[in-house]
């Protein structure tokens, strides 16, 4: 009796270590699931990370969006970083090209990347660079400055509900991960 | 802990193994259920601790005492202190204790898996203390420990990481243990519809506990590996994402308040009906809205973060799926009043603790419902609103339940009766300085204060005050209860309890039909019948 007791209590355990070991490792899917959902929906602001290739389209001269870019380095990363138009109207369907000016502070040569992030998000994915310096890291020079081109378009199939949308870059110093 | 196993040993002359290398051995559940208890006692105090510094700061506007670096860090230390160290503890002291009793069991299934979980968990707290004497100091980035900011933290991150693992595998193998003994180890007669709701809540906190904290886990190894392996999963540089840690952590943190709050419904349930003289109104629904509600527990938890961006779809799912949840409470709130309801009721210490229990909860319920609209969230969301709702629904409730278990089942235990004069005593003044200590911080959250910050603008300070004096007459009116069941132990000049202890409690569960003080073995044969009275 005791002894079947014990053998049903040791199943058991095992079955319920094996759902322990499945939710470990769904924390960890959640990873890439995140990832496929903010792709999916265009949720977060998450801008594509690669050039996409210049298209044509119908310019819609009745519709002006303003377009604002505002900068910012993380954890003080020692650079000045701004940007040369703080914000411009556009129409949807034409390019337009905005320039930032980047500069090493220090006497250390310095790999940064800057990442951008689109708010509102869901109009993200209207926002298309065909030129950026965020889809690379940036290699600067002791002391070092840069002036970099931002080509863009917004896809004319942007809602009307949206008038204003704000391009944030966001410096971060990864000197310390990148160099090894 | 040696201090208080010391203390504890003098009331368990009846073990086989003698002096104190029989706490660290023992594979017994009321063993292990004691060592629970004092666990969670201890650290409810140390828990209480740095709240009456946090409190103490708060008294006046202005920096008076104490550095805000170390502000930050009691913050963050009274809240894992208090929910991983005293309340879930306790609620794990009480199911060592009591479900082999309810359910007719001589044991708990897997005892010597029992002793280690309660060693390891005092292993993970040795560790989260210890971060208080570090340099640099204790966790100071919040309990919930969010990204970039926690990474900043020094040497005290990879101790609380491994705390937190620690813990966490220690209520797992716990969780274990309770659904293993549930399943397989009740008397004959108790069906899974005939148990006692305490053992019911009980089976799904532990289901949700094997599903979270591996989760949880999971989360803070990858802070772990972010700090110190050049991860970047929640690091945006390499393309990661900081919000991403606040939905995995989110989806532990949720159903973990229900980890919190179940036993406590259990205890409620338990005790109502034994003073009310009447079987518990709605047995079934309370078992089905349990369960209701740990499956939602699931499906809400960005309702935490409404205010990181989410789209309007996002919000609105997230609102709606959290009123839900306020049915099922709902149900339960119904049942314990229609229990009451034309009952001969008596109000010995545990069922005041219980009323109040059933008010207050309900207070904290209301400001849940509140915070659950996306849109005045904006608003609440980090004030003192916020504190105020949770700790309604944390001390009256949870804390409250504690206690009240304590004084039922304590003569039980012990064979003798608690003082019931001290015990009303200690339940009108907590009663009373909860709501001095909690209600105002409602208005101070309606006004605008914010939470986790030592400073504050001089309009706060009136009913900051006062919430500082509520604290202070809370936290001492707790060691009332110390010295209760210390005397109660002794045992000197204490009525001897009944082996029913309550009037016709054994109606109303198996616990009752035993001897008091219980015996060191029980029910080594399973036994026949079963008490009817509660479903």
């Amino acid at each position: 009796m005791r002894e079947a007791v014990d053998k049903k209590n040791m199943q058991l355990a095992r079955k319920l270590v094996l759902i322990v070991i499945a939710m470990f490792g769904f924390g960890y899917a959640l990873v890439p699931i995140y990832d496929v959902f903010c792709d999916i929906t265009g949720l977060n602001g998450k801008t594509a990370a690669e050039a996409v290739s210049e298209v044509n389209y119908e310019i819609d001269l009745n519709r002006d969006i303003t377009i604002e870019f505002v900068t910012s380095l993380n954890e003080s990363a020692p650079m000045v970083f701004r940007t040369e138009t703080r914000k411009i109207k556009v129409h949807p369907g034409q390019y337009y090209t905005v320039n930032f000016y980047a500069e090493n502070t220090t006497d250390k040569a310095m790999v940064a990347r800057a990442i951008p992030s689109i708010t509102p998000g869901p109009a993200a994915e209207y926002f298309k660079k065909t030129e950026c310096f965020c889809f690379t890291e940036q290699t600067f020079e002791p002391r070092q400055s840069k002036t970099m081109p931002v080509r863009f378009v917004v896809n004319p199939e942007l809602p009307t509900k949206y008038k204003t949308i704000t391009l944030a870059y966001t410096f971060f110093d990864n000197t310390k991960i990148s160099v090894k | 802990m040696s201090a208080e196993t010391a203390e504890h040993d003098d009331h368990h002359d009846h073990g086989p193994a003698k002096g104190l290398l029989r706490w660290i051995i023992t594979t017994n559940h009321k063993d292990i259920g004691t060592l629970y208890l004092v666990f969670a006692l201890v650290m409810f105090f140390v828990g209480g601790l740095m709240a009456l510094i946090i409190r103490t700061e708060l008294f006046e506007p202005g920096m008076q005492f104490i550095e805000p670096q170390f502000f930050n860090s009691m913050t963050t230390m009274h809240a894992l202190v208090m929910i991983f160290g005293a309340v879930m503890p306790g609620f794990v002291g009480f199911a060592n204790w009591m479900i082999p009793m309810m359910i007719g069991a001589p044991d708990m299934a897997l005892p010597r898996m029992n002793n280690m979980s309660f060693w390891m968990l005092v292993a993970g707290f040795v560790l989260l203390i210890s971060t208080l004497f570090m340099e640099g100091g204790a966790p100071a980035a919040g309990w919930t420990m969010y990204p970039p900011l926690v990474l900043q933290t020094g040497n005290a991150l990879p101790f609380a990481i491994f705390s937190i693992h620690l813990m966490g595998i220690s209520s797992i193998m716990g969780s274990i243990n309770i659904i293993s003994t549930i399943f397989n180890m009740r008397a004959p007669a108790m069906t899974l519809m005939k148990m006692p709701l305490f053992v019911w809540t009980w089976l799904i906190t532990a289901f949700l506990l094997i599903a979270i904290m591996p989760v949880f886990a999971g989360a803070v190894t990858m802070l772990l590996t972010d700090r110190f392996f050049d991860t970047s999963f929640f690091d945006a540089a390499g393309g990661g994402d900081p919000v991403l840690y606040q939905h995995i952590f989110w989806f532990f943190g949720h159903p973990e308040v229900y980890v919190l709050i179940l036993p406590t419904f259990g205890i409620a349930s338990t005790i109502i009906p034994v003073f009310a003289r009447k079987p518990l109104f709605g047995y079934a629904s309370m078992v089905y809205a349990t369960a209701a509600i740990a499956f939602l527990s699931f499906i809400v938890w960005a309702h935490h973060m409404f205010l990181v961006g989410m789209p309007l779809a996002g919000e609105l799912y997230f609102m709606y799926a959290t009123m839900v949840i306020a049915v099922p409470t709902a149900v339960k709130i119904f049942n314990w009043t229609a229990t009451m309801w034309k009952g001969a009721m008596t109000f010995e210490t545990p069922m005041l603790f219980s009323i109040a229990f059933v008010v207050l909860f309900t207070i904290g319920g209301f400001t849940g419902l509140m915070m659950s609209l996306a849109p005045v969230d904006f608003q609440y969301h980090d004030t003192y609103f916020i504190v105020a709702h949770f700790h309604y629904t944390l001390v009256p409730a949870a804390i409250f339940m504690l206690m009240a278990g304590g004084y039922f089942w304590l003569p039980k235990w012990t064979g003798n009766m608690y003082d019931e004069r001290l015990g009303k005593l200690h339940f009108w003044l907590s009663a009373i300085s909860v709501n001095i200590l909690f209600f105002p911080q409602h208005f101070l959250g309606l006004a605008g204060m914010p939470r986790r910050i030592p400073d504050y603008a001089v309009q706060f300070t009136d009913w900051n005050m006062i919430s500082s004096i509520g604290a202070f007459i809370y936290g001492f009116s707790q060691l009332l209860f110390v010295y209760i069941v210390y005397k109660t132990i002794k045992g000197t000049d204490c009525e001897k309890a009944t082996d029913e202890v309550w009037e016709d409690a054994s109606k109303h569960g198996l616990e009752w039909t035993i001897a008091s003080p219980a015996p060191y073995h029980t029910f080594l044969t399973p036994p026949e019948k079963i008490p009817t009275e509660h479903y």
